[in-house]
């Protein structure tokens, strides 16, 4: 198991990332991006198996994770290319003209570590439905991850898919929720509101684990559990508790960083918050 | 000359069922083909393949969109999904889906549409879509298919389970004569020159194929060779093909069962426009409304998409030459 201070370093650098490429772009998502951040660290940096330099969009003999929040690109890239699947200094291309790493992700060009185009919301579940399924019928031992938001619960098919992997089955699904409370508009109580989300979930036939998604020590304890849970009929979904914007004082707990990008001034403050562990990404 | 006479029919199917029996072919060369359905699977005669594949076969219930995104999911780890449903429910219903997980990411997914077009009959307008030619087409990478009876439907079927990549096939729920050879192969983006002529060129697409055959009887008997092009694949167009029937004869009439806007007749005049010759050309096909119930050979009368409307607007692309 890796070490619970590596992992906090390393998420620290993720957030420098997130920072650095939506300022440098001059737009893109911060803060839903920098909520999910301590949980996704966990999972590419100690539990989740997969083969970086050895990706292959079929996912064989790995496990698979989709994002379905594709907006918070910068945090899926900055993992990515911090795992291995590419090189660092290709974050600095960030939503430019004819980079792999479009404002929202896509597979057209090739970047090692997408399975799936996202961005439009609702749709991740579903597709990570199909894949479980698929390495059902293959008879393989391996999971299949995926991230949505909390606000994206709002879009229906989410539950469509929810009834559609109780009804079917399907346990080698661990799902997670970045319930960090906040949406473009504002809050989700105050947009759409979510109402019990744990009951929700439960009520669908859903084994459910709820979450300090930034406490390390207990991320990696529930994805433990979750583990643990497989295989028993149910799929699996974690509501990992979280702060929009979090790491960065002035970023944290509202929706207002949703999609906006730091200015020069504002990203130098947020990045004294921030220390460099692994080395920025050359611009 | 008879010209039907080298179009015998044996005997009235429906083109869901070659779709049906198609997949269940399909299942049995290639071990990764897989079925989901939405609640419609008698609909879409899937029942086959259910049957000898019940681990490869995911019912869905009534969610579509799920449905799409889950086949996109599947296809990723080498399975071979085919997802059917009502052509509405499976286009204009779920395009968001087809357009970000199958279409943008280029998944291997076989979308069956049943019961499009006018031909649909007595459900009425919410359920007959004459707009989804259209709407599959403007997406990039999707490969558009509009088989014309049982046999050709199944064998589109089989050809679309080989091809790697997204698939839209279209098919019917009325019983139409099965006219097609039951053994030819189906190879995608080939037009299929059904008769040979020289006046005027109809290039028909699913249903209206028989229309125009008979359009063609019928002309041919008054003295006009009509040439009759079987426009299987719209996507991608056999723009060749197109262009030297109609070089030859000088004037088209594109049959559809869909409206004008994104259909066939709209394909042709654009690849005509881009030729840098001029045709007269006329178009049997929905002009900008929707339908509404009745028989199917009533709403083909009303909306003018019989063989007797083909032979009208042959006449009239004649006229213009």
């Amino acid at each position: 198991m890796a070490n619970i201070d590596t992992l906090n370093s390393i998420a620290s650098q993720v957030r420098r990332d997130i920072i650095r490429m939506v300022s440098k772009a001059g737009s893109g998502h911060p803060g839903g991006s920098m909520s999910s951040t301590d949980f996704i660290t966990a999972l590419f940096f100690d539990k989740m198996k997969h083969s970086p330099e050895n990706w292959s969009r079929n996912g064989k003999g790995n496990d698979m994770f989709f994002l379905s929040i594709g907006h918070v690109s910068p945090l899926f890239y900055s993992i990515l290319s911090r795992s291995g699947y590419f090189p660092i200094d290709e974050m600095a291309t960030f939503r430019e003209y004819g980079s792999r790493l479009q404002g929202h992700p896509c597979t057209e060009k090739g970047l090692p570590g997408v399975y799936m185009p996202s961005g439009s919301l609702g749709q991740g579940l579903s597709v990570a439905c199909g894949a479980a399924l698929g390495k059902r019928i293959d008879k393989e031992n391996n999971f299949v991850y995926v991230l949505i938001g909390d606000g994206e619960t709002q879009e229906g098919q989410i539950w469509e898919a929810a009834l559609f992997a109780a009804h079917h089955k399907i346990d080698n699904l661990i799902a997670m929720t970045d319930w960090n409370g906040q949406q473009i508009d504002g809050s989700t109580d105050s947009v759409m509101n979510l109402g019990d989300l744990e009951a929700k979930w439960k009520s669908f036939g859903w084994e459910v684990i709820v979450a300090d998604g930034h406490n390390m020590e207990e991320i990696l304890a529930t994805f433990d559990a979750a583990k643990a849970a497989s295989g028993k009929g149910k799929p699996i979904m974690i509501l990992f508790r979280t702060d929009m914007g979090h790491g960065v004082d002035f970023m944290s707990g509202t929706h207002k960083w949703h999609g906006k990008a730091p200015s020069a001034e504002q990203a130098a403050e947020a990045l004294k918050q921030l220390p460099e562990t692994l080395g920025d990404f050359k611009i | 000359m008879d010209i039907l006479k080298n179009f015998p029919n044996s005997g009235n199917k429906d083109t869901r069922s070659g779709f049906g029996a198609g997949v269940a072919e399909a299942g049995r060369r290639d071990s990764e083909v897989v079925a989901f359905c939405a609640d419609l699977t008698g609909s879409l005669k899937l029942d086959e393949f259910q049957k000898e594949n019940p681990d490869k076969f995911f019912e869905c219930g009534i969610q579509e969109a799920n449905m799409v995104d889950a086949a996109a999911g599947i296809s990723l780890c080498g399975k071979i999904p085919f997802i059917g449903s009502f052509a509405n429910f499976v286009t204009s219903r779920v395009y968001d889906q087809i357009r970000q997980c199958v279409a943008y990411a280029g998944t291997n997914v076989k979308i069956g549409a049943s019961h499009a077009g006018i031909t649909l009959g007595e459900d009425g307008a919410t359920h007959q879509v004459m707009e989804d030619i259209g709407m599959m087409r403007m997406l990039p990478n999707m490969t558009v298919l509009n088989p014309c009876d049982y046999n050709q439907t199944k064998a589109a079927t089989i050809a679309a389970a080989k091809y790697n990549g997204p698939v839209y096939i279209r098919f019917g729920r009325p019983s139409v004569p099965n006219f097609t050879p039951a053994d030819a192969e189906f190879e995608i983006g080939k037009a299929i020159k059904m008769v040979e002529g020289s006046d005027v060129t109809i290039f028909a697409t699913g249903h209206l194929v028989w229309e125009a055959i008979n359009a063609a009887q019928v002309l041919s008997d008054e003295g006009i060779s009509a040439e009759v092009i079987d426009i299987a694949t719209i996507k991608p167009l056999d723009t060749e093909a197109v262009l030297a029937s109609i070089s030859k004869t000088g004037a088209a009439v594109t049959a559809e069962e869909h409206l004008i806007a994104g259909g066939l007749g709209e394909l042709i005049s654009g690849v005509i426009a881009r030729s840098g010759s001029l045709y007269p050309m006329e178009f049997v096909a929905v002009d900008d409304k929707f339908g509404q119930s009745g028989t199917p050979a009533r709403l083909m009368k009303e909306y003018g998409l019989d063989c007797e409307h083909i032979v009208a607007a042959a006449k009239k692309a004649l006229s213009r030459k």
